[in-house]
């Protein structure tokens, strides 16, 4: 491959549809529970209803004679999960732990943990049966109640969570300027639309199809395999579409391994979705994370040094670690930084990564804090962050592979009427409500991974690309075919297909971490490429650059013509550090009297290299923002500790933003290639577009009112008074 | 869900009839109800549809308006003699719930919806209104959306709805058929408040049905107003709700109404702040001040403390808007 023509592809100007839309608005795109297979049977879980503690008895025997029920398994009866024989024991003290194995023994470990499993002919009926298991436990002292036991904190194992110094960054206690303030972000819950869901059918002794929802089927496929000790190649995985997931698909849980169990057990396909509020207690949740923040600055507002801490919560049996503080060792240039992160373990199931994952937590504290010194100084906050632009960065020494960051705060602040803001708070009102206008900024590294993409010219001239990744709704489909239409300039975008979703396709990584465009769309470009030369080789010397590929296939007497093709990042990216910046830019109205906050307008800006897809990038920054405005004010999952039980587990005790909530998001795209990424000049959007919106809200709420939230999220009542 | 028997009867009398049997529950929209028995909180063993009773009507009556218990609330809220006469009901309509919602909720149903406290919906909490002498979970637990006024030791729910707050400051009266003919009650007097027995949400007797409502005129249409404070914009129970009316004659208060949700287990009426109004200026300082006395009595408990600050900022945002000095 010529290395002139990895770098060629101009900026996407054009967007195309979204290529799965007349799917999705019809109907017809099917997700994982709606696929039916015959014979179907429905599983449903009785879940404990104490925190800790044992079992003592299990009374199954109304659920088994109720109407339509075929098993009801518990720890007493459920057969044994071969993979589970040679795991780690959950019942020892976590050191990393491992995933809860369901029905293996007596023990509850955190409340809403399954008990039992009824297998019905219906859903309905394995519902009511579930309700009639009767269990009664020896209940032991527990605790969920994260803020009490932050001294108990733990740095976890491993070299990117060890404590972080660079020169000395206890300076901030004799800093001429100086700030310390602490941070409170709750447990969210990611509650997409789709309930997680899974249909196991087994279609052999050794052999399954499986219906899942998941970020990841190949991940999905090998975590079967090692459970059932079956050749990864038994398990066929299917998601074709994803209803959102934001992480809570990211890995395999143990309902869906309970699943696989049964069906194998009933020697029948079985389907199971979980209810709204078993989201809550199954498959993760965005933890609760207590920071603190010291900074030191200069005058002129210079930051000479900066500590940031986080303590966060998770499992008693499993350790759950995520990037909480990390964004601070490089996001501004100054000399002396510390960062702490440490892990609690509390009765609950085990947190997971929630869009933006820990990035989006610790910008909420780092952004504040900024915004917080600003207003010391009396300096605007786009201001104190230009003096303390990174330009290498500082944590590495390496140049950054692009970084447009400080265009990013113009092209925001001249959209959202920047000059309009008042550096003294509570200086507008309009109407009867108090004005203010916040900005906060996101990091996220871009990378590129590895992916096998095969391209196949078919016979009629249709150009069909596969891989194993998933589309959980940000449009990959829709990036991919725009890609390859680049490369093969001249194919009509109705005339490529992209083939998704399935494990037997060739592999390609789980969708998470805002990798898939640089990693799956960088295959596919080579792919492409690949493809191109092989007909160009066929035609030889003359031919023309774009040919009648239907025709030449048909001269040259084949069916089709295709190439598989694994690629991944080059070597020089190690030379470079290299991110995605967002820079958030909000105005909101809070009512002086009522507390009442609304957003009025959001300009969020993405340094995030070319955009491949402008329509779905578009989306997607406008999705990042709705889920950051969710997370600013109103998204908390409330557990009443006495019992270790949630309040709101559903959508009407759970608030995310309703259109009502929503207003004007402007998506802006500085759309500068980083060519050492991938071919594209593309980096990923899909954490940037959440992270550092929270605070970006709450400084907005700040400039408004003169009050300073530090506890997510910015409900009425804590802006009373 | 517990399985059950479905009935439809096709008139007043054969209702009247099934409802008066042990184990029955009327059903209208079913949009609270349903998903009651879902979470397996109530469990009756038939269900009584009574969609085909002809109680869907919105008429003029001599001295105001008769809608009928089956009457949609969406319904209610774009009726043009609702809004004319009655903006502040429809108002408080349209704050509640959703579009969906409304589409399918009906009049009678909205006054038999039940709390919204998580205790109540959750089986396995304790909760004196779900199952009596279990306890009051929220009393020591999460209780930021409870009562701050009429609460009892064995209940500190709220009552959910916005109609029934605008109903109780329209001194609507609702119409009751029972077995032995028709009774009328104030609206006022419908809902209780818990003291020892929260099992019961009102005065609406086991066999008897609500046929629908009464709303004398008035003169409050020019100056009436619905605040809903609430976590987000739209489909969201009420932190705090406040249902102002005011009569303004030449800038002095001639008659006043106002209600509050959010704060008890019924619709809360503040006759003292409406005493207190009449033959005063309209002013934001005389609103202040309605708010002051509306708030006497008030307790808060844990996590709700901040209504005794955002009621009283309501009442006056209200009665200012109300009075059109926002």
């Amino acid at each position: 491959m010529k290395q002139q023509e990895l770098l060629n592809i101009p900026p996407f100007t054009e967007g195309i549809d979204r290529v799965d839309g007349r799917l999705k608005v019809t109907g017809a795109a099917k997700y994982a529970a709606e696929f039916e297979v015959p014979g179907m049977t429905y599983a449903v879980f009785a879940n404990s209803t104490i925190t800790k503690g044992t079992i003592k008895t299990i009374d199954i025997k109304a659920a088994e004679k109720a109407p339509g029920v075929l098993a009801v398994f518990t720890y007493l009866n459920a057969p044994k999960v071969p993979g589970y024989e040679t795991g780690g024991d959950p019942s020892k003290p976590p050191s990393g732990g491992g995933p809860l194995k369901l029905f293996v023994d007596n023990t509850v470990k955190y409340n809403g943990q399954p008990v039992a499993m009824v297998i019905a002919d219906s859903f309905e009926r394995a519902t009511y049966a579930a309700s009639l298991v009767k269990a009664e436990y020896n209940k032991e002292a527990h605790q969920t109640d994260t803020s009490k036991v932050l001294d108990k904190a733990a740095t976890p194992k491993g070299s990117r969570f060890a404590d972080y110094k660079r020169g000395t960054p206890d300076d901030w206690q004799s800093a001429p300027v100086k700030l310390e303030t602490e941070y409170v972000v709750p447990i969210d819950v990611h509650n997409p639309m789709e309930l997680s869901a899974i249909i196991a059918h087994w279609t052999a002794d050794d052999k399954l199809t499986v219906y899942d929802k998941t970020q990841g089927v190949k991940s999905t496929q090998n975590a079967i395999a090692q459970a059932f000790k079956l050749p990864p190649d038994n398990v066929q995985v299917t998601a074709k579409f994803v209803g959102g997931a934001f992480g809570n698909a990211l890995r395999t849980w143990p309902h869906e391994i309970a699943a696989v169990m049964a069906a194998k057990q009933v020697k029948r396909p079985v389907k199971l979705v979980l209810t709204r509020e078993m989201q809550f207690y199954t498959v993760g949740y965005r933890p609760y994370t207590w920071q603190k923040i010291n900074v030191g600055a200069t005058a002129d507002g210079k930051l000479t040094s900066i500590v940031h801490e986080a303590r966060a919560q998770t499992s008693s049996f499993e350790e759950f670690t995520e990037g909480t503080v990390n964004m601070t060792r490089f996001m501004y240039a100054c000399p002396n930084v510390g960062t702490i992160y440490k892990i609690t373990p509390v009765d609950v199931n085990t947190p997971t990564w929630m869009r933006g994952p820990g990035e989006a937590t610790g910008a909420f504290a780092l952004e504040s804090a900024i915004d917080e010194l600003a207003d010391k100084l009396n300096m605007d906050p786009i201001e104190l962050r230009i003096r303390n632009h990174a330009d290498i960065d500082p944590q590495n020494g390496k140049p950054f592979s692009t970084k447009y960051l400080k265009e990013a705060y113009q092209m925001g602040a001249d959209k959202i009427g920047w000059q309009n803001r008042k550096n003294k708070p509570r200086s507008v009102q309009e109407n009867g409500w108090l004005i203010g206008y916040g900005m906060g900024s996101g990091v996220f590294g871009a990378g590129r991974g590895r992916a096998t993409v095969k391209a196949t010219m078919q016979s009629d001239g249709t150009l069909l690309l596969q891989t194993a990744v998933t589309d959980i709704g940000v449009g990959t489909g829709t990036a991919m075919t725009q890609i390859a239409s680049e490369v093969f300039t001249g194919i009509p975008v109705s005339k490529i297909k992209f083939e998704l979703g399935d494990s037997s396709l060739p592999p390609s990584p789980t969708q998470g971490g805002s990798m898939i465009t640089s990693t799956v769309g960088g295959a596919v470009h080579d792919a492409c490429i690949a493809l191109k030369e092989k007909f160009q080789q066929l035609i030889g010397n003359g031919g023309t650059d774009k040919p009648d590929y239907a025709q030449v296939l048909k001269d040259k007497n084949l069916p089709q013509l295709d190439v598989t093709i694994t690629s991944s990042g080059s070597s020089e990216m190690r030379n470079f550090s290299s991110y995605s910046y967002s820079v958030h830019f909000v105005q909101v109205k809070v009512h002086p009297k009522t507390g009442v906050v609304r957003v009025n307008k959001v300009v969020s800006v993405a340094d995030s290299g070319h955009i491949v897809s402008p329509k779905t990038a578009r989306s997607q920054v406008i999705g990042g923002a709705i889920g950051g405005i969710g997370m600013a004010l109103m998204e908390e999952g409330v557990i009443d500790h006495r019992f270790g039980r949630y309040v709101n587990a559903d959508l009407a005790g759970y608030h995310v933003p309703v259109h009502a909530d929503i207003p004007q998001i402007e998506a802006l795209f500085v759309n500068k290639p980083d060519y050492k990424v991938n071919p594209m000049g593309a980096k990923g959007m899909g954490e940037i577009a959440l992270i550092g919106m929270s605070a970006a809200v709450a400084n907005a709420v700040y400039n408004a009112t003169g009050k300073r939230i530090r506890e997510l999220p910015i409900t009425p009542d804590k802006l009373l008074g | 869900m517990k399985q059950f028997q479905y009935v439809r009867p096709a008139n007043q009398q054969s209702v009247l009839a099934a409802i008066a049997q042990p184990g029955t529950k009327i059903i209208a929209g079913g949009s609270n109800l349903v998903d009651l028995m879902k979470h397996g909180v109530m469990a009756p063993d038939k269900l009584v549809d009574i969609n085909k009773l002809p109680l869907r009507n919105i008429s003029g009556i001599s001295n105001g308006l008769h809608i009928g218990a089956l009457a949609l609330n969406s319904q209610v809220a774009e009726d043009q003699q609702v809004k004319t006469k009655f903006p502040l009901l429809s108002q408080a309509l349209n704050a509640g719930a959703s579009a969906q919602l409304r589409n399918m909720a009906t009049v009678g149903g909205n006054m038999m919806q039940r709390t919204r406290c998580p205790y109540f919906y959750d089986t396995a909490m304790p909760c004196n209104k779900r199952a009596p002498g279990t306890g009051c979970g929220a009393k020591e637990g999460f209780n930021r959306m409870h009562a701050i006024f009429g609460f009892s030791d064995k209940c500190i729910a709220v009552h959910p709805s916005d109609m029934c707050v605008a109903l109780a400051a329209l001194d609507a009266t609702v119409l009751i058929q029972g077995k032995k003919g028709v009774r009328k009650l104030k609206f006022t007097d419908f809902h209780r408040l818990p003291g020892v027995t929260p099992e019961l949400d009102n005065n609406l007797a086991k066999d008897e049905l609500i046929t629908g409502l009464e709303i004398p005129n008035n003169n409050f249409a020019q100056h009436s107003y619905y605040l809903k404070v609430r976590d987000r914009a739209s489909y969201a129970f009420a932190l705090i709700s406040v249902a102002a009316a005011l009569d303004i004659h030449n800038g002095i208060i001639k008659d006043a109404r106002l209600a509050m949700g959010g704060v008890a287990h019924k619709p809360w009426r503040l006759t003292a702040a409406e005493q207190l109004l009449k033959g005063k200026p309209a002013t934001v300082a005389n609103f202040e001040q309605a708010a002051q006395v509306a708030m006497q009595g008030a307790k808060a408990f844990k996590d709700n403390a901040f209504k005794l600050k955002m009621a009283p900022a309501s009442i006056t945002e209200a009665l200012t808007h109300a009075a059109g000095l926002a």
